[in-house]
């Protein structure tokens, strides 16, 4: 067992995209002073990420991650905060704290597994499946059209976005080792096929490719290439890095130096007191 | 004199709390105890508000349903308000045709002072009538130049030099009529009762601090943001109260001391967060600060009808602590233990208040609450960390991630080393770890006040929360026994102050006897309950009307 590994049994099933998600993580976050670094998962498939990884972790509440990622962040600004989440965990239960982490540009990394399925609640159609997919809880097909969310996150002010392809671990792995190095919120929607509920594999194959030739710090273009491919139609994917841009964090500017957990209490009740006099 | 009331009235917007305000701070340098009620609707401009302040040379925490003067800027305070005057005192706006007539046809002692021309004379803006008549009511009862002098340059920190002209002016004009008795040259600070449980939660040690607004809670907000530099902590107001307990959940588990403050249904998005606060051992302080629900209910006005609601919120089986301070030096004292508790057990601890208290202006007395051995167990890095290790007291060594250990958390039921388990044994010795801090808490807190007891006879008056105020004075008018239950969970042994006793009147602010109801499950009987809940606290001679009407 290797330093990054727990005594947990892995149950996810066989072929689910999350296997290289968990091993592109491995290598980025063996790179790291893991001292330093602390996971935050939510509830689904992805969320056993925080029994699998041998590192500081807080397996939170169904949507909240980003919520607990900023807490944490702002609780001791000198720890590094990833989030894993599901799609329809922080696109569907709490989607405005995914928002809002980016509009603040908090200083986290949010790497969200897409699989367009719940998967652990055994196949429900989530803010990311096709029009028309048929889950048990829409078995005559969803009435809803998806979103896509890197159109979301970057119209609410994210300064990183990427999507990945859990099957391109490689390019994740860089992608990701970029997105934690980046200051401020760094978002990463990772396509992830559930073998058992709604297989994209095919699908993803071969329409994802990598972006070449892009420039992510130019707005315009990255609006484009954001939209070139909507969650329901049949184009070609883009994966890789779409935008980022340096901004100041909220963590810098609501803190200003201040390290609540390492704060120093010098504090004269007294003299506040006296003010009420 | 013994006393003094005066009711200030007029629209929203005209600065009628600090008016009030001022008049408190004047009455508390000549030594008088304190307490103010204001009364407003949500709403920002226009409808009627009012205070009243009490100035009294005993503790109090309860206005008068009489008052001695009535300060009034226009003439719907007269029409509302007249009852209360008796044999009192009017000052008015003489500049308000309206009330100069009225003023010309009654036989109450009216004083007109024209706030509006004063205020005109030194280009003021409106709202600085206010001052013109606090200046005035302080002439009109004896109180010094030098002390309205120094309030307005304390209090009024912006257009300070034209307030002290109009307040020179209107104190110049009016004419005293009264000389009140200058008790004491040591005067005590006036705070709110959310002022208090901010200043008591700092002196615990907080580090952030979050919340989302809602009355009657937000001043904590606003207290905590003004002063965040000089306290050195982080006060931050995200995106609502779901996101305000992940937050302070997350900063807890990073080592920093949280507290989270809201009304009802704030809390109510909150209790997800709750429950995972207990499942996670995280510890966190939560300040409800009760309005008159269901719902949005009223918004701006009181209640106590959340004790139900935070005994039971939560899924799943967690020990939690929960106070219910009945005035300022409680507020302060109560908050600082439930901060500290929460860390040492690491359990949720709730402050329950209400409206009246949270707004509610007091004269605070104690800033006393140091006590060394109650600190959170540290981890001290012998062997490996596990987060959930099993222990006689169910409390685990305390560790945060960015040192030594790893930290692993989790809302799931977990091992020790905090990895998700499903087995029998490990869940039932995890459910059975978590309470055992039941008894380490009771054990704890032994050596804390849970409960208040005054007087004797067989006659008691049960009550809770801010009620303490009006209850208290009644107990004392009528000669009754006094008890007032502080900690409600888990709930304290309070048969010593039982003995004796054989008629139990309990008083609270709901329709449904929550209290009461606490107090059967508890084992002790409750004969008879006086309940009101149209959102406005007890007024002293109301309750003793009601009181007396039963202990006879």
């Amino acid at each position: 067992m290797d330093k990054l590994s727990t005594y947990a049994e892995i149950t996810w099933c066989l072929g689910c995209g999350n296997f290289g998600i968990l091993n592109a993580v491995k290598k980025v976050f063996s790179e790291l002073d893991t001292k330093k670094l602390v996971i935050v998962t939510g509830i689904g498939c992805h969320g056993k990420m925080a029994d699998y990884l041998n590192v500081n972790s807080f397996y939170a509440i169904h949507g909240r991650v980003p919520a607990t990622a900023t807490g944490i962040k702002l609780g001791n600004p000198e720890l590094t905060v990833v989030g894993f989440a599901g799609d329809g965990d922080a696109y569907g239960e709490g989607l405005e704290h995914l928002i809002f982490a980016a509009k603040r540009n908090i200083d986290i990394t949010m790497v969200v597994h897409n699989n367009r399925v719940y998967g652990l609640t055994t196949g429900q159609f989530t803010p990311t499946s096709p029009a028309g997919f048929r889950g048990k809880s829409t078995p005559r097909g969803s009435p809803e059209e998806p979103f896509n969310p890197l159109l979301l996150a970057f119209c609410a002010g994210a300064t990183f976005i990427a999507r990945c392809y859990s099957a391109k671990s490689k390019n994740f792995a860089s992608v990701l080792r970029e997105a934690i190095n980046h200051r401020g919120f760094s978002f990463i929607d990772v396509l992830q096929p559930c073998y058992t509920f709604f297989n994209t594999y095919d699908f993803y194959n071969e329409r994802v490719y990598e972006l070449e030739d892009h420039n992510p710090t130019d707005r315009e273009e990255a609006e484009k290439r954001i939209k070139e491919w909507n969650y329901d139609s049949d184009g070609k994917i883009p994966i890789g890095i779409f935008y980022r841009e340096s901004k100041p964090t909220f963590d810098e500017v609501v803190l200003k130096g201040l390290n609540p957990s390492r704060r120093e209490a010098k504090f004269d009740v007294k003299c506040f007191l006296d003010r009420m006099i | 004199m013994n006393e003094i009331s005066v009711l200030i009235g007029g629209k929203a917007g005209e600065g009628i709390r600090n008016a009030a305000l001022l008049a408190a701070r004047c009455l508390s340098r000549y030594g008088y105890e304190i307490f103010t009620y204001d009364d407003y609707p949500s709403l920002i401009r226009g409808g009627h508000n009012f205070s009243i302040v009490r100035a009294s040379q005993k503790r109090i925490g309860a206005s008068k349903r009489h008052v001695d003067i009535m300060v009034a800027f226009n003439m719907d305070t007269v029409k509302r308000h007249v009852w209360r005057l008796r044999d009192g005192m009017l000052i008015y706006d003489s500049d308000c045709k309206e009330l100069g007539n009225y003023a010309e046809s009654t036989q109450h002692r009216n004083i007109g002072i024209p706030f509006e021309s004063i205020v005109k004379r030194v280009s003021g803006i409106p709202v600085m009538k206010n001052t013109a008549a606090i200046a005035a009511l302080a002439k009109i009862v004896g109180i010094e130049w030098k002390v309205v002098e120094e309030v307005v340059r304390k209090f009024l920190k912006r257009g300070t030099e034209k307030n002290v002209e109009i307040a020179k002016i209107s104190y110049d004009t009016a004419e005293t009529a009264m000389s009140i008795e200058k008790l004491s040259e040591k005067p005590l600070p006036v705070a709110s009762g959310n002022e208090a449980i901010a200043l008591g939660a700092v002196c615990a040690g907080l580090d952030a601090y979050y919340a989302y607004p809602m009355t009657p809670s937000t001043s904590i907000l606003h207290y905590l943001a003004a002063n965040s530099e000089e306290f050195n902590i982080a006060v931050v107001h995200p995106e609502n109260e779901i996101a305000v307990m992940l937050m302070a959940l997350g900063s807890a588990y990073a080592g920093a001391k949280t507290m989270v403050a809201s009304s009802g249904g704030g809390f109510a998005l909150m209790v997800e967060g709750l429950s995972l606060a207990g499942q996670s051992e995280t510890p966190i302080t939560i300040v409800l600060c009760q309005r008159a629900g269901p719902s949005t209910g009223v918004p701006t006005y009181t209640m106590q009808s959340c004790l139900d609601f935070v005994l039971g919120a939560g899924h799943g089986d967690f020990q939690r602590f929960i106070v219910a301070p009945g005035d300022v030096d409680e507020a302060f004292y109560y908050t600082w233990l439930a901060m500290k508790i929460a860390w040492k057990l690491q359990i949720p601890s709730i402050v329950l208040s209400d409206k009246n208290l949270s707004e509610g202006m007091y004269s605070l007395h104690e800033e006393k609450c140091v006590i060394d051995d109650l600190e959170p167990k540290l981890w001290e890095g012998e062997r490996e960390y596990r987060r959930y290790t099993i222990t006689e007291d169910g409390v685990s060594p305390l560790a945060f991630p960015g040192g030594d250990a790893i930290v692993k958390v989790t809302s799931y039921e977990h091992d020790e080393y905090g990895i998700t388990t499903e087995e029998a044994d490990k869940v039932k010795a995890m459910q059975e770890k978590r309470w055992r801090k039941r008894t380490a808490l009771i054990e704890e807190l032994k050596r804390f006040k849970g409960y208040n007891d005054a007087g004797s006879g067989d006659t008691a008056i049960v009550t809770w929360g801010s009620t303490k105020g009006a209850c208290r004075e009644v107990a004392e008018n009528l000669g009754l026994k006094y008890i007032q239950p502080i900690i409600l969970e888990p709930f304290p042994d309070m048969k010593k102050a039982f003995e004796g006793v054989e008629k139990t009147i309990c008083v609270e602010l709901n329709v449904s006897g929550q209290l009461a109801k606490l107090l059967k499950c508890n084992g002790y009987e409750i004969d008879h309950t006086i309940l009101k809940y149209d959102g406005r606290p007890f007024e002293v001679e109301e309750l003793e009307e009601r009181i007396a009407a039963i202990a006879r």
